[in-house]
C-alpha cells in the first residue's frame, strides 16, 4: 500500500512574526513542519510500519518548504514530491497543484493537517478529496485499516463518530491521532540521500490577500495581588462589572 | 442568488446562522441577487421558522451528517447559478466546503469577520497565523465564504413566508458512520458561549473542575480546558480551547491555572477581556491578560465564586 502525508512549512507559533509593507514578512522566523501536518507523517510512518508498502510526502509552497520535507524524511518517509510554488495559495489552488501528484502515485491514504498554521486554513482535506474524487474524513483522532477500507474516529462540532470508509480516502489529522516522532541522528543523515522530485506550478490563486497587519489588541495588565483572596476576587469582580462592564 | 446555509440543531436556527444570514443579506444587496437558503437536515428540521427569513428555501433531508452528502446538497442548490454561497463557519462546514469550492472552482474566504462585495469582487477580512494577524483577501466570484461567529448582527425575519423547495440530491459515495460519540454537554456551547471559564493544569485534579462549573454556570457561561488538561483525561476533548481544540472570542475569558502556551492563546487570544489566575506572576498568560490576579487559584475561585454570587444578589 501506500501512504501519502501532505506537509507545508510554516512560521513556528512561538516566533516573532513582522510586517513588512503591509504583508507578513517572514525572513526572521523560525519555520518548521506544520505540527498539524507532523502528525499525518506520523501517521503515514505508522501505517507503513503496520502494513508494508511505501510512504511518501509531498510538500508545497516555496523552494524552502524543502527543509520541512527533510524533516518528513529523517522521520523515516521513504522519498518526497516537493510542488513549488511561491506565495500564497487559497485551498482550491493548493488542491489543484497537487491533484496531479497524488492522481500519479495513486495512494490508499492521502494525510494532511487539520489547519494550517500560516493560513489557517481548514479546507485543504476536502478541497484535496473533491480534487480525487474521493471521500474526506476530518480531524481525525484514531485510524485502522482493514483491507480495502478503513475504520476511522473523528471528530465533529460536537461530538464525534466512528465510520468506516472505501480506499483511497484523503484523512485530516490533528493532535490526539498519535504523537510523532523526532528525526533520529542516522535519520537526518539518510534523509540527505532521500529522492526529492521537483514538479513545478503555475495557477493562479482565486484569493488574493490585499494586506496583512499585527493587530494584537492593546491589554490593560491590571493585575492584583491575590494574598488575600477574598479581597483581590472583589476587586476584580468589581473592576468586571463597573469598569469591563462585562458581568 | 446567494446561498446561505442555515445551521439547525433540529428544532431551531442557531445563532450563527441569522448572522450568516444577514452577510448573505449585504452580499446580495451589493450584487442585486435574492437570497436562498439551504436547510440540510438528518431528520426534523426548522422548515417553518427557515422560511420566515428567505423568499426561497431549499430543504434537504440527507440522514446523518458526512462531507459528500451536505456538498453535493448544496451544489445541487448551487445549480441555478449561486454567486456565493454563506455559511456558518465551524469544522464541519470548512470541510464540506471545501468540496463545494473547489467542485465550483470558487474562492474560498474562511472564517471571516466582515465581507463586502465591489466591483465583482468579495473583500473579507480574517485572522491568521494562528489569530496573530489580521488579513484583508478578496476573491473575484463565485465566492464561498464562511461567517466567523460572534461577528455579526443577527437577521430580522422578513414577516413573509418564503418558498419551500426540496433538493433531489443524487446518492454520492461517502463514509459509512458506525457508531455516534454524543458530547455532553451542560449549558452553553463553547463556540457560542459569551463568557469562558477555562481550567488548565494549575487546577490540580479533575475534581477541582467542580469550581470551575459553577463559575461558568453562575456567569452563564462554558467551561473550557487546555490540551494538558484533556491529554490528563480530565476534561472532555469538547471543552479543549486552543490550536487543535476550539476557538472562542467572547467577551469574557477567564483562564484559571493556566500558563498561556502560544498553542493556547491561538484559541482565545481575540476575547474582548482575557482574566488570569495563576500563581506564578512570570507565567505568559499575564502578558495577555486585561486583569489578573496573582495567587493560589484553589483560593481565588471560591472567592470569585461568593463575589459573583453577592454581585448578583
Amino acid at each position: 500500500m501506500k501512504f501519502v502525508a501532505v506537509i507545508r512549512q510554516v512560521p513556528d507559533g512561538e516566533s516573532r512574526l513582522k510586517v513588512q509593507g503591509g504583508r507578513v514578512d517572514l525572513s526572521g522566523a523560525t519555520l518548521i513542519l506544520d505540527q498539524m501536518d507532523e502528525y499525518a507523517v506520523e501517521e503515514a510512518l505508522r501505517l507503513k510500519e503496520k502494513h508494508g508498502g511505501e510512504a511518501v510526502v509531498v510538500g508545497f509552497g516555496p523552494e524552502r518548504t524543502e527543509e520541512a520535507i527533510r524533516t518528513a524524511l529523517a522521520m523515516g518517509m521513504d522519498r518526497g514530491v516537493h510542488v513549488v510554488y511561491e506565495g500564497y495559495a487559497d485551498p482550491v489552488t493548493a488542491a489543484e497543484a497537487l491533484a496531479p501528484v497524488l492522481r500519479e502515485e495513486a495512494p490508499s491514504l492521502i494525510l494532511t493537517g487539520g489547519q494550517q498554521a500560516d493560513w489557517d486554513s481548514q479546507a485543504l482535506g476536502g478541497a484535496l478529496a473533491e480534487a480525487l474524487g474521493v471521500p474526506v474524513v476530518a480531524w481525525t483522532t484514531v485510524l485502522e485499516l482493514e483491507g480495502a477500507t478503513a475504520k476511522a474516529k473523528h471528530d465533529l462540532d460536537e461530538g464525534a463518530e466512528w465510520v468506516r470508509v472505501p480506499l483511497p480516502a484523503v484523512f485530516t489529522t490533528q493532535q490526539g491521532l498519535n504523537e510523532p516522532r523526532y528525526p533520529t541522528l542516522p535519520g537526518i543523515m539518510k534523509a540527505k540521500k532521500k529522492e526529492i522530485k521537483k514538479v513545478a506550478f503555475a495557477g493562479n490563486p482565486r484569493v488574493e490577500i490585499l494586506e496583512e497587519g499585527i493587530q494584537e489588541k492593546a491589554r490593560l495588565g491590571k493585575v492584583l495581588d491575590g494574598k488575600d483572596p477574598v479581597q483581590a476576587a472583589e476587586e476584580l469582580v468589581r473592576l468586571l462589572h463597573e469598569e469591563a462592564k462585562v458581568i | 442568488m446567494v446561498l446561505v446555509v442555515l445551521d439547525h440543531d433540529g428544532s431551531k436556527l442557531r445563532k450563527a446562522s441569522l448572522e450568516a444570514l444577514t452577510r448573505a443579506r449585504q452580499l446580495a444587496e451589493a450584487l442585486g441577487e435574492k437570497v436562498a437558503g439551504v436547510l440540510l437536515a438528518e431528520g426534523p428540521a426548522p422548515v417553518e421558522e427557515a422560511r420566515g427569513y428567505v423568499e426561497v428555501l431549499y430543504v434537504a433531508e440527507l440522514g446523518p451528517y458526512t462531507a459528500e452528502k451536505w456538498a453535493a446538497a448544496l451544489l445541487e442548490a448551487a445549480k441555478g447559478g449561486a454567486k456565493a454561497i454563506v455559511a456558518p463557519s465551524s469544522r464541519q462546514s470548512r470541510t464540506y466546503l471545501g468540496r463545494v469550492a473547489y467542485a465550483l472552482k470558487a474562492g474560498l474566504l474562511e472564517d471571516t469577520l466582515e465581507s463586502a462585495a465591489e466591483g465583482g469582487m468579495v473583500h473579507a477580512t480574517r485572522y491568521a497565523y494562528l489569530n496573530r494577524v489580521t488579513q484583508r483577501q478578496r476573491a473575484p466570484l463565485p465566492v464561498v465564504l464562511t461567517v466567523k461567529a460572534n461577528t455579526t448582527p443577527l437577521a430580522e425575519p422578513l414577516g413573509t413566508q418564503g418558498e419551500v423547495v426540496p433538493l433531489a440530491v443524487p446518492p454520492v459515495p461517502t463514509v459509512e458512520i458506525l457508531e455516534r460519540v454524543q458530547e455532553e454537554r451542560k449549558g452553553v456551547s463553547l463556540a457560542e458561549a459569551n463568557v469562558v471559564v477555562t481550567g488548565g493544569r494549575g487546577m490540580g485534579s479533575p475534581e477541582a473542575f467542580k469550581g470551575v462549573e459553577e463559575l461558568a454556570a453562575l456567569l452563564g457561561g462554558a467551561v473550557g480546558a487546555t490540551r494538558a488538561v484533556v491529554d490528563a483525561g480530565w476534561r472532555p476533548y469538547a471543552e479543549q480551547v486552543g490550536q487543535t481544540g476550539k476557538t472562542v472570542q467572547p467577551s469574557l475569558y477567564i483562564a484559571l491555572g493556566v500558563s498561556g502556551a502560544v498553542q493556547h492563546l491561538a484559541g482565545m487570544n481575540k476575547s474582548k477581556f482575557i482574566v488570569a489566575v495563576n500563581k506564578d506572576p512570570e507565567a505568559p498568560i499575564f502578558k495577555h491578560a486585561d486583569y489578573g490576579i496573582v495567587g493560589d487559584v484553589h483560593q481565588v475561585l471560591p472567592a470569585l465564586i461568593q463575589a459573583v454570587k453577592r454581585l448578583k444578589d
